[in-house]
């Protein structure tokens, strides 16, 4: 067990390194360097030299990786190419918009999403089983944009229920139209994510009642919903939580575009801006650090799957 | 076998696609580009079935045209991710311990890396274009493509069948054509459709971001970030190009589970 979570951590720790070298590469690849983008036409040879030198671009690639991995090991995201603003300071402001959107839209994707599929899997050769997972079929093909203008236009437009889109200014200060603000935003998330979890349910719900342990069960006088709850629901639980772990980098993407749908000023609307605006330092920051956070909960996840599928330890 | 329901309702929908998109290499019901002003924004009509644009440019010619664009994004985003993806597995499969580990390890980073970030850092190297959201696209669909082929590969590679050509002498290059290729094509099929799906998907996104296809050629995914802006003139103006993604999307997801259906008589009787 500990063994196993000694070889975990490292394999974290290297993929965490990998990703960030890769991001940090691709951005390097660039024609041209962070000096010359960011002076332009003004880029005379004398303050070129400066600039490189004050962002340490005249040292070798390795050094300057090097460099700005100490720093974000300690937190430091390093500066902005065009605001000289603090990427880290940024980045966790934007955070409290997406960081409670994705935890909203994923609760709310759980609680939606397993009971719809333990029922499609209990009922699956009745019409009703057989309706609620074409609907996640249908969920899986819907592009999250498209639900998340269907919503505004249902409760934003036709029903001024909730806002169509923006944060407070005042932010969380401000917290019943903090709220309310997400509330669209992350039905949208939920949705999306939902049906596709609902599909995972459902398919191990399939499996467990096809086992002999549930026959079994059954034949000692359990209801099928009973048999599920005592003997089924953990054996059902281990593919549906590691499908949870994946879909945390989806989750990220669809806050992306959900942001956008909704003009919510929070991660995903400022990389987009700052890729608009060719702020390298500050995509290198959001990327690595929304990559870590994928990897981060994937190895969590992991963790929690040792915890509740014992066999899963010995792999 | 051939009366799969969701292989045929799939097949019928990506075959529709197809037809419109060779029909709008001839013919479409309006230039999709032209601009009339006088049209802007009118609701459908006999003369334009789908209404008109804040450009008065045709909706329906739009989509028409822009089932093009979307299905070579599909086709060749697949085209990358098998290749690469069925290369790296059957390659990694096959080699000895010391390289299949450090690839494994590589295939699972790739897996980690959410697709559409990938493609939005690309997008921020070298501009947004369809080659860049293909290649992304491609290129992160790769690592769960090899990821399966590993998967079937192990699997081939366990059996009698596979112990009997090599020991009668049969080279790992003969095994490979001979044995493992024959043996995972089904699931290959399997694989493309799905992914298909995904890259329509991730480009519609992309587009609908600003990050994929470059105006003035049409894409569902900008079509339906310009005509949100209208929701409040009419709300039936952002829902046709969602639909004609649905659609497309749908057909593409069914395919690939009815091709699962047909291809593994396992699951024919119990899950679907």
């Amino acid at each position: 067990m500990l063994w196993n979570m000694l070889r975990r951590f490292t394999l974290l720790l290297a993929s965490l390194i990998a990703s960030s070298a890769l991001v940090f590469l691709l951005l390097r690849l660039l024609p041209g360097d962070l000096a010359q983008a960011k002076l332009g036409i003004y880029g005379t040879p004398e303050a070129l030299a400066q600039l490189r030198e004050e962002y340490g671009l005249d040292k070798s690639l390795a050094a300057q990786y090097l460099s700005w991995l100490s720093g974000a090991i300690r937190g430091d995201l390093g500066l902005s190419v065009l605001t000289g603003a603090d990427i880290t300071q940024e980045l966790l402001a934007k955070a409290t918009v997406t960081l409670p959107l994705i935890v909203i839209a994923s609760l709310i994707a759980i609680l939606i999403a397993i009971p719809l599929g333990m029922f499609a899997a209990l009922r699956f050769r009745r019409w009703d089983g057989i309706a609620t997972s074409t609907v996640s079929q249908l969920g899986i093909a819907v592009p999250t944009f498209w639900v998340g203008v269907i919503l505004i236009t249902v409760f934003a437009v036709q029903n001024q229920v909730f806002p169509s889109g923006g944060f407070p200014y005042d932010g969380w200060s401000d917290f019943p139209n903090a709220v309310r603000s997400l509330v669209l935003p992350a039905t949208t998330l939920a949705l999306a994510q939902g049906a596709v979890l609902t599909r995972f349910a459902r398919s191990a719900t399939i499996d467990v009642i096809q086992q002999d342990y549930f026959r079994t069960a059954r034949a000692t006088g359990l209801s099928r919903a009973r048999a599920l709850r005592i003997h089924g629901m953990r054996n059902a639980m281990v593919p549906v939580v590691s499908v949870l772990g994946m879909q945390i980098s989806t989750l990220i993407v669809g806050a992306i575009i959900v942001e956008s749908v909704f003009a919510l000023p929070g991660v995903g609307q400022m990389l987009l801006q700052d890729v608009n605006v060719r702020d390298y330092t500050k995509v290198q920051g959001t990327v690595t650090a929304t990559t870590a956070l994928v990897f981060v909960v994937s190895f969590l996840v992991d963790s929690i799957l040792g915890v509740i599928d014992p066999r899963a330890r010995r792999r | 076998m051939m009366w799969n329901r969701n292989l045929l309702i799939g097949a019928s929908l990506v075959g529709f696609n197809v037809l419109v998109a060779m029909l709008s290499l001839v013919w479409t019901p309006y230039d999709p580009l032209e601009i009339e002003p006088a049209l802007s924004l009118t609701r459908p009509s006999t003369a334009h079935l789908l209404g008109t644009d804040e450009n008065g440019r045709d909706i329906l010619s739009n989509l028409i045209v822009g089932s093009r664009a979307t299905l070579i994004t599909g086709v060749m985003a697949v085209v990358i991710c098998m290749v690469v993806g069925v290369t790296v597995g059957i390659a990694t499969s096959v080699s000895p311990r010391w390289i299949e580990s450090p690839a494994i390890f590589g295939i699972d980073i790739v897996l980690a890396l959410p697709t559409v970030l990938f493609a939005i850092v690309l997008a921020a190297v070298y501009g947004p274009s369809t080659i860049t959201a293909i290649f992304a696209i491609g290129i992160a669909l790769s690592a769960s493509v090899a990821q399966v082929t590993r998967r079937e590969v192990n699997v081939v590679l366990t059996s009698d069948y596979v112990t009997a050509a090599r020991a009668s002498g049969s080279s790992t290059r003969r095994v490979i054509r001979r044995h493992i290729l024959p043996n995972i094509r089904a699931s290959l099929f399997v694989q493309a459709s799905g992914a298909c799906a995904v890259a329509i998907l991730a480009e519609s996104t992309l587009s609908y971001l600003g990050l994929g296809t470059t105006p003035p050629a049409p894409s569902w995914g900008r079509m339906m970030a310009s005509l949100q802006q209208f929701l409040l003139i009419d709300p039936i103006f952002p829902l046709w190009p969602g639909l004609a993604i649905v659609i497309t999307v749908l057909g593409f997801n069914l395919l690939g589970d009815g091709l699962r259906e047909v291809l593994d008589p396992t699951l024919r009787e119990s899950k679907h």
